[in-house]
């Protein structure tokens, strides 16, 4: 069996597909998240088609006090740990976050404050050993403020920011440092809504992840036109783009 | 998370379609029926209005489609109803375990295949689908689930299998595999000049663990009938040879091709076809001398040309399967090939197959005796009209009309032929008193 892999925010349909893509690769796996009784569906799953050991353990990305203890139980019980994939997230409501504050807190926290917390520990943890990988599922939505989602927008962007400096810091300790930047993804949180096109699986995302991973690639958009698309966005003057209705 | 998606649907034969409302749960919990009209939708490859339910909800089981018990030992497999014959197989066979029953498609999830209680090749044997299902969870209006099987809750368990999703969404199913000690087949090919002579050759090789007929139906007069029987066994490890008994649980992956875009309704003619078929006939019906096949080729040799649908055009196909009882069954079919015929309405693809005994399902399709399964291109009015002289030809019979496959029948016709309808209504109502689970089947059939 290769390496352990904790995936935190288990249950999202890239995680999902990260974690199966990664027990197909024979990595032992963690898979951490609020809903144990669903984890423990995916775990007997991958377990059985990949034959690797699969670990369920409950996190929560706001229990910043209690990350330590969480990292801890997890390098014991999946003796070690190799990389992490981090994918919980809050899209949250824009509308509900402009009016109402603790909406706004509830994305920031768990999208930007609790990935801070847990990272800043796993780096560490990993940084001790010289190796390992941190992939972290960040958004397009961080590459630029729109109205339409820019609560969400900045703590996205506040990660990828923060997954820039952890890749810069952690390039000298031997830990390699992915942010994925999804664009449109075939997952419950973008089901039904309008205007969607070229949506990717999220099965190809998690290959796209693994492929990123084993180049050391640093930064990937999924699919990879988002790299052009958000080339186009972030380049259009301020000027002009606060006229936009997007 | 209960984001819905509006979209117009319709099931594997393009007719009919209703703009319907989507939900696709990717957890367990979230599985359940919404507070108007639901039914569970898995591949969509029931043909007609199944899996279809106008301005109201239907709930994608795709995504829920894991694994969750295997027992190496036993053979028995627990997962989820979404799970596909495909994924399944391809997690099995390796192993050394086959679905004891399988459709003729592999892209059918489990709670598909279990609410239409299909039928495969060895049907004359070992039974329709739900012969091998131990037991099956199923998610009540309310939510709640129930384990249901021949020993718990047995009415709701004959209720469900071949009840078309209508009792409540299947959530798991838990199966009986059967030990292979490979992924091949021993396949041979006899070719039948008639009607007549096929049925004499289904009681011949009685014994075959597998067996079908393709039919020409464009072969007419002494020859009406003619069809290719196909028989398998499943082949043992010193039956095989060269690669294949290096790795004898493994078959090469099988590229699949697709049709990208709707074709023409003209390219499917009475000529194209006609020389098709005879060239088939002479060629597949001279395979009398026993053959190796992997699994995937001899069982699901559709599959290998995805939306295999699109042949017909836009305007969508119907299948018209019927099941005969064995007294009758010869007179019964060659009457419907010679109305058929008279009517001069393009049918290209025929399957013939003799069935074994009824499973206890109410409303499952099998009962002993012959099925007839005809592939014909919409036309409208028509076929409809066709279709309603097929119907009295096998009444006449005291036969019925597979539900799976069906788009066009009635109420009153239903309850002719599917004498167990007010019992199976009766279930449903105590089950599901608030009418929670219903499709555009359900209100054409008048099961509500």
């Amino acid at each position: 069996m290769r390496g352990a892999y904790l995936i935190l925010g288990a249950t999202s349909a890239i995680a999902r597909a990260t974690a199966r893509a990664l027990a197909a690769r024979g990595h032992s796996l963690t898979l951490a998240g609020r809903d144990l009784a669903e984890l423990e569906r995916d775990a007997a799953d991958m377990r059985l088609r990949y034959g690797v050991d699969v670990f369920v353990t409950a996190f929560d990305a706001e229990a910043y006090d209690g990350h330590d203890d969480f990292l801890a139980q997890v390098e014991q019980q999946g003796g070690g740990l190799e990389g992490v994939v981090l994918a919980f997230g809050y899209l949250g409501e824009q509308s509900r976050a402009a009016q109402d504050f603790s909406e706004s807190l509830a994305i920031m926290q768990r999208n930007y404050v609790g990935a801070v917390s847990i990272l800043n520990r796993c780096a560490e943890t990993l940084a001790v050993r010289g190796t390992g990988n941190i992939i972290a599922i960040s958004s397009v939505a961080g590459d630029r403020g729109r109205q339409s989602n820019y609560i969400y927008g900045s703590a996205k962007g506040g990660l990828s920011v923060y997954l820039q400096g952890l890749r810069n810091a952690m390039f000298h300790r031997g830990v390699h440092v992915l942010t994925v930047k999804p664009g449109f993804v075939d997952t419950a949180m973008t089901y039904g809504m309008p205007g969607l096109f070229l949506v990717a699986s999220p099965e190809s995302v998690a290959t796209r992840i693994l492929r990123a991973r084993d180049k050391k690639r640093n930064e990937i958009y999924a699919p990879w036109f988002w790299r052009w698309i958000m080339l186009i966005i972030r380049h259009v003057p301020e000027t002009i783009f606060k006229r936009l209705k997007m | 998370m209960s984001a819905t998606l509006n979209k117009e649907l319709s099931g594997w034969g393009r007719y009919p379609s209703a703009c319907c409302e989507l939900t696709r749960p990717e957890r367990y919990a979230e599985l359940h029926a919404a507070s108007g009209p639901s039914i569970a939708r898995g591949q969509g490859r029931a043909y007609g209005d199944a899996a279809l339910n106008a301005a109201h909800r239907v709930v994608l089981t795709e995504r829920l489609n894991r694994l969750l018990d295997f027992d190496d030992e036993s053979g028995v497999l627990r997962a989820e109803a979404g799970l596909t014959m495909q994924a399944l197989l391809a997690f099995s066979v390796p192993r050394g375990w086959f679905a004891e029953v399988t459709p003729g498609t592999k892209m059918v999830s489990l709670g598909g295949c279990v609410a239409a209680d299909v039928h495969g090749k060895n049907h004359h044997h070992d039974g329709a689908f739900s012969s091998s299902v131990l037991s099956l969870e199923l998610i009540e209006s309310d939510g709640t689930r129930m384990r249901c099987s021949r020993e718990e809750n047995s009415e709701v368990f004959w209720a469900t299998v071949g009840g078309m999703g209508l009792t409540g969404i299947i959530g798991e199913v838990t199966l009986q595999l059967k030990p292979v000690e490979t992924a091949y087949i021993r396949a041979s090919h006899h070719a039948a000049r008639n009607l007549k002579h096929a049925f004499e050759l289904f009681e011949q090789y009685d014994s075959a663990s597998y067996s079908v007929a393709w039919i020409d139906l464009l072969a007419k007069g002494k020859k009406q009938g003619r069809s290719v029987l196909m028989l398998g066994e499943h082949a043992a490890i010193d039956e095989l040879d060269g690669d294949a008994a290096n790795t004898p649980l493994q078959i090469k992956e099988r590229g699949s091709r697709r049709i990208p875009f709707d074709m023409p309704a003209w390219l499917l003619n009475p000529t194209t076809i006609g020389g098709f078929n005879t060239i088939y006939y002479r060629l597949e019906g001279g395979k009398s001398k026993t053959f190796t096949i992997d699994y995937d080729k001899f069982f699901y040799p559709l599959d290998a040309l995805g939306d295999w649908n699109r042949l017909y055009g836009k305007r969508g196909f119907l299948q018209y399967q019927c099941v005969v009882p064995r007294e009758g069954a010869f007179e019964a079919l060659s009457q419907l090939l010679d109305v058929l015929a008279s009517s001069k309405h393009p049918a290209f693809l025929g399957v013939l197959k003799k069935m074994g005994a009824a499973s206890g399902g109410l409303m499952s399709f099998p009962v002993e005796g012959y099925t007839l399964a005809l592939d014909l291109p919409f036309s409208g009015e028509p076929l409809l009209t066709l279709l309603c002289r097929f119907d009295k030809i096998v009444m006449a019979a005291g036969g019925r009309v597979y539900l799976a496959k069906d788009a066009r029948l009635d109420g009153e016709t239903l309850r002719t032929m599917y004498p167990a309808t007010e019992k199976f209504l009766q279930i449903k109502g105590e089950l599901d008193p608030g009418k929670a689970f219903s499709s555009n089947l359900s209100r054409r059939l008048e099961l509500e």
